[in-house]
């Protein structure tokens, strides 16, 4: 295949960034999308150019590094995969791609294609954890019953690998869908029912503070998640948040 | 937003059937509008909660469009929001602006001049000629009279377009707003969302059109 890319460049977060027209031969249609990155950055270095950063770990669809916009799509277009899982045989030979890093005011670019997802990390720092004192005298999960609804919904809620797709693809940069996912792991879950309160609370507190807009039920997020994660969840963290608020004594 | 669109679902559902009497019967819509415009329950207390309602709903979607504008200040170069999202939830703005306009056409027409005759000049009575019991309500023939302008009953009929567009989203948007998304309901909610997003304006435009058409 033969493609003719428009990728994004941006020296760093100061600088202001433009879209590079490349030409690029040879691409396998068997070929991951980032592959065909790693080819063009070849290409670049063999040139003497600067390669175009972008974010990548595990390859596999699991570690939510990967995070770009491609051809107006977050991941590019395809359902329930990650930019890593894409593969060049979704598009044609001799096609135009676009190529942009994830946008949000909450994701600035850091160079090229790589935004700082940091946000997210502190939205978790804010009560994304359940506290389990582990002296050495745990209790046994098991011994907790819990109803297989619950425990499949907590399971597809924790499925979210935080990669931002909801926030680049919903058209007011919300990240509703990450905070839901995140406190509906625990809201359904008897281990993360005694924090529930401050969790929700303190969650979207911090997620307003980092500068996502507000959800408007376009459902963008659920189309776009590689994990499918639904909006249920979104749904959920409204109950637990008005609960909460009504509540908690905080 | 959810809950003052809550309210205003349920104010429209009125407002539709009032307006549907004005078919149906002469004198039933001119006894049902006198008791609106003269009652005090409805003048005092439930007036300005519509009305801060309704400003309430457009401020909050006023604010929310410029917090979510300012959520993303560089746009992408590429962008395909049709992928994966409807229009009419994309552009709630747009289409809460066209009904703001036409609130504001339909005051014009309307709450003004009822404000104009019952506050400034007094009359309270809802007869054509204050002066002669006989003349009748003027009620009827006040809404029937405004139809007989084309460009108006067009301008009507296309707002109710507007509005039904959304309705469409915001409908089904308020319940998930408030928490309500079940696997057994949500469709349900769905579909009836879809239902009074199609009848309610339907209704409207039919009312407009046949004062329009049954010109004299």
């Amino acid at each position: 295949m033969n493609l003719t890319l428009k990728v994004w460049r941006q020296k760093d977060g100061k600088a202001k960034g433009e879209l590079v027209t490349y030409q690029i031969k040879d691409v396998s249609p068997d070929s991951s999308f980032l592959e065909m990155l790693d080819m063009l950055n070849e290409n670049l270095v063999n040139e003497g150019k600067d390669p175009a950063a972008f974010d990548h770990d595990c390859r596999e669809g699991i570690c939510g590094m990967c995070s770009l916009y491609i051809n107006g799509e977050a991941h590019g277009p395809g359902r329930l995969i990650t930019t890593c899982q894409l593969h060049m045989r979704s598009f044609k030979d001799g096609e135009t791609i676009y190529i942009e890093p994830f946008r949000a005011a909450a994701f600035p670019v850091i160079k090229d294609l790589v935004v700082d997802r940091s946000a997210f990390d502190r939205i978790q720092q804010a009560g994304g954890y359940v506290s389990v004192n582990t002296s050495g005298n745990t209790q046994d999960a098991n011994s907790l019953p819990i109803p297989k609804d619950d425990a499949d919904k907590a399971f597809d809620a924790a499925t979210c690998i935080g990669c931002g797709a909801c926030v680049a693809t919903c058209k007011n940069s919300s990240a509703m869908l990450f905070v839901a996912a995140k406190v509906s792991q625990f809201a359904l879950l008897p281990q993360g029912k005694v924090e529930a309160k401050r969790r929700v609370l303190n969650m979207v507190k911090q997620m307003d503070e980092e500068g996502f807009g507000n959800c408007t039920n376009t459902g963008a997020c659920e189309v776009e998640c590689p994990k499918g994660i639904s909006l249920e969840n979104i749904a959920r963290m409204n109950r637990e948040y008005f609960s909460a608020a009504i509540t908690s004594e905080e | 937003m959810a809950l003052s669109g809550f309210f205003l679902l349920f104010f429209l559902l009125q407002h539709l059937t009032i307006n549907f009497i004005s078919v149906i019967s002469v004198d039933g819509f001119n006894a049902t509008s006198h008791f609106m415009g003269t009652n005090p329950i409805v003048q005092i207390a439930l007036q300005p909660v519509l009305a801060f309602g309704v400003i309430f709903h457009l401020m909050m979607g006023m604010r929310l469009e410029l917090q979510n504008r300012a959520s993303r200040p560089i746009k992408y170069a590429m962008n395909k929001p049709a992928e994966n999202s409807s229009w009419m939830s994309r552009n709630m703005i747009i289409t809460g602006i066209m009904i703001f306009l036409f609130l504001g056409m339909h005051f014009y027409d309307f709450w003004i001049p009822e404000l104009n005759v019952k506050y400034l000049q007094g009359d309270m009575s809802g007869l054509i000629d204050p002066m002669n019991p006989d003349s009748g309500m003027r009620y009827w023939e006040e809404l029937h009279h405004k139809f007989h302008d084309p460009i108006r009953t067009g301008l009507y009929v296309l707002s109710f377009v507007f509005l039904g567009l959304h309705l469409m989203h915001g409908f089904q948007s308020a319940f998930q707003s408030v928490g309500f998304n079940h696997r057994k309901y949500t469709p349900t909610i769905k579909k009836l969302s879809n239902i009074y997003a199609i009848v309610v304006p339907l209704g409207f435009i039919l009312v407009a059109v046949y004062h329009f058409m049954t010109q004299s």
